[in-house]
């Protein structure tokens, strides 16, 4: 993979918490065109990454968008540059319609004075998201009283509207059906096309449906890194997984749904 | 008739500036237009609270600071006004003859400088004071605590500089209005319609700002600051905005209030003071654009009626209300109004909305084109 | 040099007192998350119990001692009328409590107004703390070291309790998370009731101290409530130990201020202080982080 505009570079990631080491030195990259996947058990230290690339931790070595460094800027600057992140924990505005979810979130390019103004009209951004996520009967809708699910892509979609060149994900696909991942990983297929997506994942039939390359963290370090197939058969990696007991199936190749 | 919605509100402040400026004016004593006028006052910082805390979720119980760096800029000015030119304030004069005046009221002396301060100071300390609160993330009760400490140490600082400032007895006596003889009754009758064209005007500020994208992004940051930051705004400026515009809000607010109610003082800028500019927005409904206007001209109104006859019986009633409205109607009387007029900001789901999402709905983008 | 002694001394006793009402705070503000803007009111109820005792035991010298359980069980007793009557309603809205209690406070100024007279009313001093104690060179006041010694009694009763009991941990639970606490068996409701009458009945011991030093009437208490929450905040949530050093601090600072300016200005200028203090030192303002966004 090339470095380009878009790329997000990680060179020997650290964050520590009251001398605690939550990430110790990590290095990864994702590059538009690929689905970038970051797994690893409990505690791995996956979450805390996206945290401090996304300026919500204090970390330190570095992380770079294209020739930009992100670490020690402000968490709204680091979105101001392309780097757009989701939460756990659905995180919209309910009070809010999905209109005006999206809107807020398209509106950080526009000029503050701009902001004084009652919004006419819908944004063409806006409705290519809406319909790039299956949302457009929804545009009025509160967003509190969206599905779970519908949530989550209410998120993804305001990232698309804000045009992030880096989509950070953490766990996009946690409490969704079958069906939902699923287009929830086509989705996230097409997004790449062009943008860079970082998923952090718990789900390993997620990942392995839908991840072109794999980070494999274990207690804040790098375990093995590579394609699927590449990272499912290294020796490290079962131990690790064999040896939790949270999951220790879902690495086996095979299952009836693939 | 679908298009009507969005305009009520514009037309219940068009109702409203009716019968403050025409109506009240013709069937209204000159005892109560003044009255009417000081409830106007209260409006005007009512309004500006309704902004911060309602859509910012600012609760700024300090808003006598900004109300009092307002009417004691009027009051300056209106006591030189009085007392001439070249000549000391009388209350300086009984306090040492001999004195100059003090550096900073000097200034005052000059219309324009006046009108500049009750506009631009509110809106410097607003944004020190604002800027160092929300950069480094101070909010919910300790913003709220922070704000009446400032209120109760402006208040202190004023009663303990009789000198400078005429201390607990404050300010009064004022004889002209911006050359306007203030015991006339035409020009009180002016300077009501100007407290009430204001209060008017700042209506309209606050449905504009309500309607625009600020609004959203405002109510936003109310209900999750951090999500707002990762779509790459920076809540501090957004909650400075509507504090400081609450702060010049209250600072007119004041300066109105000097002449229509003939006295400043302390007390009317303290904690207790302060605490009285909430209850009305709490009461009218802090979210709403009409609540706290209304509400603060009630409590307004019971302030100054029953507050005279029945003091120790008004202070119980006052004490009851911040305890029943939380308790049963956290968002205020409006709340009940809203439902049937559509006059409140929170945005409701239509009823098509409000049926559950079908448990099924995912694979629709599946089938869109890219 | 020499004149750097006294304000010492005299705001490391004013720095008690603020210790004495914050102390109750920084157990229902910083444990449970109650802004309870009543507290000032429960203090000057621990006043007024002061001056009732005295009206029944003449003896100055035994009152005192008399009133402080008395104090204390009569502000708890208030408080826990409060969280009853209101109070438990609120504890997923903390930011409504403020309000709340502000409607409490109201009506406990108005009814003392009209209970005892307006202008206040006498406590006397017991004999024992006419004398002074000589400190560097300079006499201290008993009274002033009374107020020490009563604030150090009462920090190290609140922290061994909260210490050595399991009441510490429980109450910690109920705050962190009152569904979880309640499922895992802790019995919320009497936990909340407990440190909110303990909590207010600080508040009545700190109401005897300020009698013995200031007026008693039905504003007295809006002289404390703002610095004990000033005092609290800066000191950091539910840390006793931050609250000691900022209640100390500003104690101090205030009486050096007033020594250089005028007694107002020390006020104005203490909260400055905080204000440029939290500006360095924001943590504790933050709340617990989680992955998702709350």
């Amino acid at each position: 993979m090339t470095v380009t505009d878009g790329s997000l570079v990680v060179t020997d990631l650290r964050v520590e918490f009251d001398g605690f080491v939550a990430v110790g030195g990590v290095s990864f990259d994702a590059h538009p065109g690929e689905v970038r996947f970051l797994i690893g058990p409990n505690g791995a230290g996956k979450t805390t990454c996206i945290d401090a690339i996304t300026g919500l931790s204090k970390g330190s070595g570095s992380a770079r968008l294209g020739g930009q460094e992100l670490l020690g800027k402000p968490a709204h600057k680091i979105v101001r540059l392309g780097v757009g992140r989701t939460f756990q924990t659905a995180s919209v505005f309910d009070e809010l319609t999905v209109l005006q979810n999206l809107d807020i979130a398209a509106g950080l390019h526009r000029s503050s004075l701009s902001l004084l103004r009652a919004r006419r009209g819908v944004d063409p951004a806006i409705h290519r998201a809406l319909e790039e996520t299956g949302l457009s009967r929804e545009l009025a809708t509160p967003a509190g009283i969206l599905s779970h699910g519908q949530k989550q892509w209410l998120e993804i979609a305001m990232l698309l509207v804000q045009d992030a060149k880096v989509l950070l994900l953490d766990e996009p696909v946690a409490g969704m059906s079958l069906d939902e991942r699923t287009a929830t990983g086509e989705l996230l297929g097409r997004v790449a096309a062009t943008r860079t997506v970082l998923v952090v994942e718990h789900d390993m039939d997620f990942m392995r449906r839908f991840a072109s390359r794999v980070t494999v963290l274990h207690q804040g370090k790098v375990l093995s890194e590579g394609s699927v197939a590449e990272v499912q058969s290294d020796p490290r990696v079962q131990e690790v997984y064999l040896g939790t007991a949270a999951a220790p199936s879902v690495m086996t190749i095979g299952r009836e749904d693939d | 008739m679908k298009n009507l919605k969005p305009w009520l509100p514009l037309i219940g402040i068009g109702v409203l500036a009716l019968v403050l400026l025409a109506v009240a004016p013709s069937v209204l004593s000159m005892h109560w237009i003044n009255n009417l006028g000081k409830y106007c006052c209260w409006a005007i910082a009512a309004v500006g609270i309704g902004l911060a805390w309602g859509r910012g979720g600012m609760l700024v119980m300090g808003q006598g600071v900004f109300f009092g760096l307002g009417a004691y800029s009027m009051a300056m000015h209106l006591t030189l006004e009085s007392a001439g030119p070249d000549s000391l304030p009388i209350f300086m004069i009984l306090y040492d003859p001999l004195a100059p005046l003090p550096a900073f009221w000097e200034p005052f002396r000059s219309d324009l400088f006046t009108l500049l301060a009750i506009l631009l100071l509110p809106v410097i300390v607003a944004s020190i004071l604002g800027y160092a609160l929300f950069k480094s993330r101070v909010k919910g009760a300790y913003f709220a605590i922070l704000t009446q400490a400032l209120a109760v140490a402006l208040a202190v600082l004023i009663s303990s500089t009789i000198r400078e400032t005429g201390g607990d007895t404050g300010l009064s006596d004022f004889k002209y209005f911006f050359g306007f003889v203030l015991s006339d009754d035409g020009n009180k009758l002016m300077v009501y319609l100007i407290a009430a064209a204001l209060l008017v005007v700042c209506l309209l500020v606050v449905w504009q700002l309500g309607r625009s994208r600020f609004g959203e992004l405002l109510i936003a940051t109310r209900d999750a600051e951090e999500r707002v930051r990762f779509l790459g705004y920076d809540p501090a400026n957004i909650k400075l905005v509507a504090f400081v515009v609450a702060a010049v809000m209250a600072s007119i607010a004041g300066a109105m209030f000097v002449p229509i109610v003939g006295i400043i003082t302390p007390q009317e800028i303290g904690a207790s003071a302060s605490i009285l500019m909430i209850a009305g927005v709490a009461l009218g409904g802090r979210a709403s654009l009409f609540g706290p206007a209304l509400g603060a001209m009630a409590i307004g109104w019971g302030q100054s009626s029953l507050g005279s006859s029945w003091p120790s019986g008004w202070i119980y009633i006052l004490g009851l209300l911040f305890i029943l409205v939380t308790l049963f109607l956290p968002m205020g009387l409006s709340s009940l109004v809203g439902k049937v007029t559509g006059l409140v900001w929170r945005p409701r789901a239509t009823p098509t909305a409000t049926t559950p999402a079908p448990e099924f709905t995912a694979p629709e983008f599946t089938e869109v084109k890219k | 040099m020499d004149g750097l002694i006294p304000p010492l001394l005299n705001g490391t006793a004013q720095g008690a007192l603020l210790l004495l009402a914050a102390l109750g705070l920084s157990l229902t503000f910083g444990q449970m998350g109650v802004i309870n803007m009543a507290h000032g009111e429960f203090l000057m109820a621990g006043a007024f119990i002061a001056y009732l005792t005295q009206q029944v035991i003449s003896s100055s010298d035994l009152s005192i001692p008399v009133a402080l359980p008395l104090a204390f069980l009569g502000a708890g007793l208030l408080g826990l009328l409060v969280e009853v009557s209101i109070i438990q309603w609120m504890y997923r809205r903390p930011l409504d409590t403020l309000l709340v209690t502000v409607g409490v406070s109201l009506i406990l100024q108005q009814a003392a107004l009209q209970i005892f007279p307006a202008q206040g009313v006498p406590v006397e001093k017991p004999g024992w703390l006419d004398g002074q104690l000589a400190v560097l060179g300079y006499d201290w006041p008993l009274r002033q070291v009374f107020t020490l010694v009563l604030a150090a009694l009462c920090v190290a009763a609140l922290a061994g309790w909260l210490k050595y009991s399991s009441f510490g941990r429980r109450i910690r639970a109920t705050v962190q998370n009152r569904d979880l606490a309640e499922t895992s068996g802790v019995p919320t409701r009497s936990i909340d009731r407990i440190t909110f009458f303990v909590g207010s009945g600080l508040a009545g011991v700190a109401g005897v101290a300020a009698s013995l030093i200031g007026g008693t009437n039905s504003q007295m208490g809006t002289q404390y409530i703002i610095p004990a929450f000033l005092v609290v905040v800066a000191g950091g949530i539910g840390q006793i130990k931050g609250t000691i050093i900022a209640a100390w601090v500003v104690g101090v600072a205030m009486a050096y201020f007033a020594d250089w300016t005028t007694g107002s200005l020390a006020q104005v200028l203490a909260f400055v202080l905080v204000v440029v203090f939290l500006q360095f030192r924001p943590q504790g303002l933050f709340t617990v982080r989680t992955r998702g966004l709350t």
